[in-house]
């Protein structure tokens, strides 16, 4: 009762990072508010999953493994989850902000008549008072996130109804393990005691899922184009430069929309948060919403034609020109120097 | 095949693309009223997928659904100039500062209202929230599936539709059976554009407070031209349950608002030049951050 619940998320029998990241900030909420970490997984051969959620400090793992489950679907996959939490009641669930947790989250929020605040970047413990109904609460979640197109950054709260639902996008927190030999418990559901028959009217007909070749989360540098890139054509000169010097190609939010690179590359609130040892922005002005996806990196080179553009500003070296000319260059001087 | 009633939530949003500091009050609630306002670009690629549907079978009805304040007209007469049948306005204080439940339940209500509804079409997210929550939501609370994400319409026959979801890494076809929610991605075919004769028609469709408003002298015209009256529906004209509309149904509050200051850094500025480039590029392998 009163615990932290993560809806867990899997691909190919595997847990995916969104929901370790996820319980790994799960696991320091708990330890704050004294309470215990519960992970639920729906799936389908799910036989020691739960080995793979102890070492994030898990206290429980309830399991729904039936074939019907296979895919995630959003009527059963809700069933479960809401019979779930109205048995056990928690005070917060988190799901990752993915096509899974942003169809399911808001499905099990409406049912139970809880809140649910979307993308949040940031989960923090904190008081709160309502001076006009003249009520004090403790201990509440604070859910952080940016509203309005990344101009503002909103602190939400539910004060009343629960659990508090949250959803994260990948990237945004740390995976970290925190005990390899930590033991938790898993209890397996019933699963025809969750679902009914009519819980399966939506079929899938056909499904394909490649697994993702694209690993800019991961990539201790990364080649970044915005909108300024100007074309595709342009945006080869960046792969270029980012074969030679062993990089990842990233994107803005603009140059995804544009056509220039495909969304799995889009970096920034709307996309995957990074921490590389080296980020080169090429022709991005810098936009609150790709700033916050990528402000954490070690070191921040941005290549623009425009002195005065915003990302300069949390640059450490500003080259101004034309990135047709300078990415040849830095091409060329690398191989130079690193032969 | 039977002729379907379909329903497009479409929603008036802030251009978030401009936003100045008197966006929002002081109470947290953003002040519409401070930014230009526009049709949500997924609700057009929505309005698109149930116009398709409508050229495919004869007789389909298509109609608009939007809450907001009276300016939120502005998007009807959009949708009806792009060839939507009829659109309702759904616009009163009690709705205000209502979170994603509050206002799905407020739609939902809206949508009992219509009756006999096949579909509901929606876009998967608005610009100025972006959480994709009121698609979900509206299908919860009126006890219909949903299918997020969609791209395309393969085939509707015999009660059931087949749609085409885009999802994260590939696609993914499902079959669900009618009547349903289906929330539709950016990625799907952009909408149509204004309709010539659509606009003729349409161009003095107005709310009753607008007709109000109106200095021109139309009374007769919304006598003897029916269609060109957008019907306003306050909270009197749904059933619904007081406590779960607007700022007292939604169970999230918004506690803060702050703008977003980064901190910035002293750059040092490279010379593009080759000289320039190449100090850089050694620097950068010398200590390691390259190679």
């Amino acid at each position: 009762m009163n615990n932290i619940f993560v809806i867990c998320e899997t691909e190919n029998g595997k847990i995916s990072d969104v929901s370790l990241e996820l319980l790994t900030k799960g696991r320091s909420l708990a330890n704050e508010l004294k309470c215990q970490l519960e992970a639920l997984v729906i799936g389908d051969h799910l036989a020691d999953i739960e080995k793979q959620l102890y070492p994030y400090g898990t206290d429980m793992v309830w399991v729904a493994d039936d074939s019907r489950l296979v895919f995630y679907s959003t009527l059963p996959y809700t069933a479960i989850a809401v019979q779930l939490f109205k048995e056990q009641k928690p005070q917060i669930v988190l799901l990752g902000a993915s096509s899974f947790g942003r169809d399911l989250g808001p499905r099990v929020s409406s049912a139970l008549a809880s809140g649910l605040t979307a993308d949040c970047t940031s989960l923090e413990i904190g008081d709160h008072e309502d001076k006009r109904a003249g009520k004090q609460y403790t201990h509440l979640l604070y859910q952080i996130r940016p509203a309005f197109g990344g101009n503002i950054v909103a602190t939400i709260i539910n004060p009343d109804k629960r659990p508090q639902m949250a959803t994260v996008r990948e990237g945004v927190m740390k995976k970290a393990i925190h005990n390899e030999n930590y033991k938790g418990k898993r209890t397996d559901l019933d699963v025809s005691k969750y679902v009914k028959d009519d819980d399966f009217v939506v079929k899938i007909i056909e499904r394909h899922i490649e697994s993702s070749k694209v690993n800019i989360k991961n990539a201790s540098i990364i080649v970044a184009g915005g909108y300024g890139v100007g074309s595709k054509e342009n945006f080869d000169l960046l792969a270029q430069l980012a074969e030679t010097i062993g990089a990842e190609v990233g994107a803005s939010r603009a140059a995804v929309d544009a056509g220039f690179a495909g969304h799995d590359r889009q970096i920034g609130q709307t996309g995957v948060t990074v921490r590389p040892k080296l980020y080169i922005a090429c022709g991005i002005s810098g936009q609150i919403q790709h700033i916050a996806g990528m402000q954490d990196s070690a070191m921040i080179i941005s290549i623009n034609n425009d002195p005065g553009a915003p990302i300069n500003k949390i640059a450490d070296y500003v080259i101004t020109g034309d990135l047709t000319e300078v990415l040849p260059k830095m091409i060329k001087y690398y191989k130079k120097n690193t032969k | 095949m039977k002729a379907l009633k379909i329903v497009v939530l479409a929603k008036q949003v802030p251009d978030t693309r401009n936003v100045g500091k008197d966006a929002m009050k002081a109470d947290g609630t953003v002040n519409r009223a401070a930014l230009p306002a526009i049709f949500n670009p997924e609700d057009l690629n929505a309005l698109e997928q149930a116009l398709r549907v409508k050229d495919q079978i004869p007789g389909t009805k298509v109609i608009l659904l939007t809450m907001g304040p009276g300016r939120a007209a502005e998007v009807i007469r959009e949708g009806l100039y792009r060839g939507a049948d009829e659109g309702y306005l759904l616009t009163d204080r009690a709705f205000a500062g209502a979170d994603t439940l509050a206002t799905s339940y407020a739609l939902a209500c809206a949508i009992r209202k219509i009756n006999d509804v096949d579909l509901i079409f929606a876009g998967r997210q608005a610009i100025d929230g972006d959480t994709a929550q009121v698609g979900p939501q509206v299908a919860e609370k009126m006890h219909l599936p949903q299918v997020t994400y969609v791209e395309e319409i393969t085939e509707i026959k015999k009660g059931k539709i087949t749609l085409k979801r885009r999802l994260e890494r590939g696609v993914e076809s499902v079959e669900c059976p009618m009547p349903c929610v289906v929330t539709v991605n950016g990625s799907a075919p952009t909408c149509r554009p204004r309709n010539a004769k659509a606009l003729m028609k349409y161009k003095h469709a107005r709310t009753v407070t607008e007709q109000q408003d109106s200095s021109e002298d139309y009374i007769t015209l919304y006598t003897e031209r029916p269609y060109l009256a957008i019907p306003e529906w306050s909270v009197n004209d749904i059933e619904s349950d007081l406590q779960q509309l607007g700022l007292t149904g939604s169970p999230t509050k918004v506690k803060k608002i702050e703008n977003i200051v980064f901190q910035a850094k002293e750059a040092r500025k490279i010379e593009s030049n080759d000289e320039g480039i190449e100090d850089l590029m050694k620097e950068l392998i010398e200590n390691h951050t390259l190679g």
